[in-house]
C-alpha cells in the first residue's frame, strides 16, 4: 500500500477531486495548511504597517490506495493539480505498514 | 320611562354648556390656541429628531467603535477590544446620571458646572432654554450622555491589546470627571469658558465635539501609548487586524451614526440641522478619497483599511466645523483630514516608534485638531447666525467673514484641550498604576485578552 501526500493550490482542490472520482478513487483527507517551497509570499500593508506574509494557503490532500494503482493515481493528481506555476506544490509517496477499518477490523487492502 | 329621563338631563345639560363655551371664544382664547399649537407641533418634530439623534449617536459606540476597533485587533482579543467600548454605554451613564451631566451642563464656574443638577434633579419636561428651547431638558441630557460615553471608548483605541480590565474601567471613570466632564462645561456649558455663544471668555467653535470629544480623546490616547508602552513583540511579531470587514461593517455604521452627532448638534430639526448634515457627508467623503488617493501613490495599493480610515479622519474634522460651514469649504476639510491622517499613521508614527495600537491619536487628535482650526478659517454667519452683538445685529464668524482673531481664538480653545487631556491623563494613568496597575502580565498578553481577562474567546471554531 501507498500514501500520497499531495500539497496543493487551494483553487486546484476541486480539480483533484474531479479526476480521482473519475478514475474511482473515492476516500480522500483534506485539510487547509500553510507553506512554501520556492514561491515567495507577498506583501501587506495595514495602515503603514508592512507585512511580508510567504507563508501562503495550500490545500494538503492525503489518500492511501493499492500499490497497483500508486502510478496511475500520482499521474492523475499532477497532471490534475498542474496549472504550470510557481506554487503548484509537490506530491510525496510513502510506503504503508498497514491498514484497518475500525468499523470491522478488516486487514491491509482490504480496509481500503 | 321618567326616571330614564331623568338620568340623560344632566348629558343633555352638558352638551348644551359645552356648545355654548364654544360657540363664541374669544379671539385671544383661539390665537392662545393656536400659539400653543405651533409651539407644540415644533417641540414634537423637533424632539423627535432629538430623540432619534441619540440613539444615533449610542449605535457609533455599540455597535460601531465596537466594530471598527474590534476587528483591527488580533482575534485573541476581539472581546477585549468591544468590551472596551460595549461597558462603557453602562458605566458613563450610570455616572452621567448621578453627577456627570450636572458638573458638565450646569451653570457652574467658567471650568466646571455646580451640583444643581445632582442625580438628574430638576432635569425633566421643561425644556431648557439656554440649550434647546424647544425640546424636554431631558431630551437634552441623554442626547449629551451619548456623547460622553464615546468619547472615553475612543481612547481605547491607544491602549488596546494590553490594559488591564480593570484599570481601564478606574482610568475611564477617573478620566470623564478629570477631563471630559470640565471640558464639556467649559465648551457648551452655559457660562464656560469656551462657549462662544453663552458667554465665555474666549469664543471658540465647536458644534460638536472637534475639541470635547476628539482632541480630548485622542491625545489622551497619545499619552496612554506612551505611558503604557508598546505591546509584547510589537515590530516583531505580525499584528495584522484579524478582519477588516467587521472595520468596514463599523466605519459604516459610524458614518451613518455620525449624522445623530453633527446634524443633532443643532438641537433641533432645523435648516442648520440639514446644513451639519450635508458638511459631514461631503467631508467624509472627500477624506475618504484623500486617503485612498495618498496611500494609492505612496503604497501603490489602495487599501480598504485606508479609505474606511480616511472615512473616520473625515468625520472627526468635520464634527467641530459642521454647523458652521458650507459644502464645498466641507469637502476641502475632509480632503485635507484623509491627506494628513494618513501622514500621521504612516510616517510620523513610525517615526517616532509609539504604539499607538489603533491609531487613536493619529485619526482622532490629529483630526480634530485640523478641523478645530479650519473652523476658525471657513465658520461663516450666512450658515450659522447664532452670534449676535448687544444690538442683536449677527456677528461674522471665522476668517471667511472678515474675522481673522477667530483663528487665534481656535488654536487658544485647542491648546486648552490639549493641556487639559495631557495633564490629566497622566495624572489618572499615575493613580490607576499604583491602584490597579495597568498592564497584563506578559503571559496574559500572549494569550489574549479574550481568555486571560473574560475567560471566553471571540470565536468558537470547534463549538
Amino acid at each position: 500500500m501507498k500514501k500520497i501526500e499531495a500539497i496543493i493550490q487551494p483553487h486546484k482542490l476541486e480539480d483533484v477531486k474531479e479526476a480521482l472520482k473519475a478514475i474511482g478513487v473515492d476516500g480522500m483527507t483534506i485539510t487547509e495548511v500553510r507553506g512554501h517551497g520556492r514561491q515567495k509570499g507577498h506583501k501587506e500593508i495595514y495602515r503603514g504597517m508592512e507585512y511580508q506574509v510567504d507563508l501562503l494557503p495550500k490545500v494538503k490532500v492525503e489518500l492511501v490506495i493499492t500499490d497497483a494503482r500508486a502510478e496511475e493515481v500520482i499521474k492523475t493528481v499532477v497532471e490534475s493539480a498542474r496549472t504550470g506555476k510557481i506554487g503548484d506544490g509537490k506530491v510525496f509517496v510513502y510506503d504503508v505498514a498497514e491498514a484497518i477499518r475500525i468499523r470491522n477490523d478488516d486487514r491491509g487492502e482490504a480496509a481500503l | 320611562m321618567l326616571r330614564r329621563l331623568l338620568f340623560l338631563l344632566p348629558l343633555v345639560c352638558m352638551g348644551t354648556l359645552a356648545v355654548a363655551q364654544s360657540a363664541a371664544p374669544s379671539i385671544d382664547t383661539r390665537i392662545a390656541n393656536l400659539e400653543a399649537g405651533v409651539k407644540s407641533a415644533q417641540s414634537a418634530g423637533d424632539n423627535a429628531w432629538m430623540l432619534t439623534s441619540a440613539a444615533l449617536v449610542l449605535m457609533m459606540t455599540g455597535p460601531g467603535l465596537a466594530l471598527f476597533y474590534g476587528g483591527l485587533v488580533r482575534r485573541k482579543n476581539v472581546l477585549g477590544t468591544v468590551m472596551q467600548s460595549f461597558i462603557l454605554m453602562a458605566v458613563v451613564t450610570v455616572i452621567w446620571a448621578i453627577a456627570g451631566y450636572s458638573l458638565a451642563f450646569a451653570e457652574g464656574s467658567p471650568v466646571m458646572g455646580d451640583l444643581r443638577y445632582l442625580f438628574l434633579n430638576g432635569v425633566g419636561a421643561a425644556p431648557n432654554a439656554d440649550y434647546g428651547a424647544t425640546v424636554p431638558h431631558q431630551t437634552y441630557m441623554i442626547y449629551q450622555l451619548m456623547f460622553a460615553i464615546i468619547t472615553p471608548a475612543l481612547i481605547s483605541g491607544a491602549f488596546a491589546e494590553r490594559m488591564k480590565f480593570s484599570a481601564m474601567l478606574l482610568f475611564t471613570v477617573l478620566w470623564v470627571f478629570i477631563v471630559y466632564f470640565p471640558l464639556a462645561h467649559m465648551v457648551w456649558g452655559k457660562g464656560g469658558l469656551l462657549n462662544a455663544f453663552l458667554g465665555g471668555k474666549i469664543p471658540c467653535f465647536d458644534f460638536a465635539g472637534g475639541t470635547v470629544v476628539h482632541i480630548s480623546s485622542g491625545v489622551s490616547a497619545l499619552v496612554c501609548a506612551l505611558y503604557l508602552g508598546k505591546r509584547v513583540g510589537f515590530g516583531s511579531e505580525p499584528m495584522k487586524p484579524h478582519s477588516v470587514v467587521l472595520s468596514v461593517i463599523g466605519a459604516c455604521l459610524l458614518w451613518v451614526g455620525w449624522f445623530g452627532f453633527n446634524a443633532g448638534s443643532a438641537v433641533a430639526a432645523s435648516a442648520l440641522a440639514t446644513s451639519a448634515f450635508v458638511a459631514t457627508h461631503f467631508a467624509t467623503a472627500a477624506a475618504a478619497l484623500g486617503w485612498m488617493f495618498a496611500e494609492w501613490m505612496h503604497n501603490g495599493k489602495p487599501s480598504v483599511l485606508g479609505a474606511i480610515s480616511g472615512a473616520v479622519a473625515g468625520l472627526v474634522a468635520i464634527t467641530p466645523a459642521s454647523g458652521f460651514v458650507k459644502p464645498f469649504p466641507a469637502l476641502l476639510i475632509g480632503l485635507l483630514a484623509g491627506v494628513f491622517c494618513f501622514f500621521m499613521v504612516t510616517a510620523v508614527k513610525s517615526k517616532f516608534g509609539y504604539d499607538d495600537s489603533l491609531d487613536a491619536f493619529g485619526v482622532h487628535g490629529a483630526g480634530g485638531t485640523l478641523g478645530a482650526l479650519m473652523t476658525g478659517v471657513f465658520a461663516t454667519s450666512a450658515v450659522n447666525n447664532g452670534l449676535k452683538d448687544a444690538s442683536g445685529k449677527v456677528l461674522g464668524l471665522g476668517l471667511v467673514d472678515g474675522n481673522p482673531g477667530q483663528v487665534l481664538n481656535q488654536a487658544v480653545g485647542v491648546l486648552i484641550s490639549w493641556g487639559l487631556a495631557i495633564v490629566g491623563t497622566l495624572i489618572i494613568l499615575k493613580i490607576c498604576d499604583v491602584v490597579v496597575g495597568l498592564r497584563v502580565t506578559p503571559d496574559q498578553e500572549q494569550e489574549g485578552l479574550d481568555v486571560s481577562m473574560h475567560g471566553e474567546e471571540g470565536y468558537n471554531f470547534d463549538a
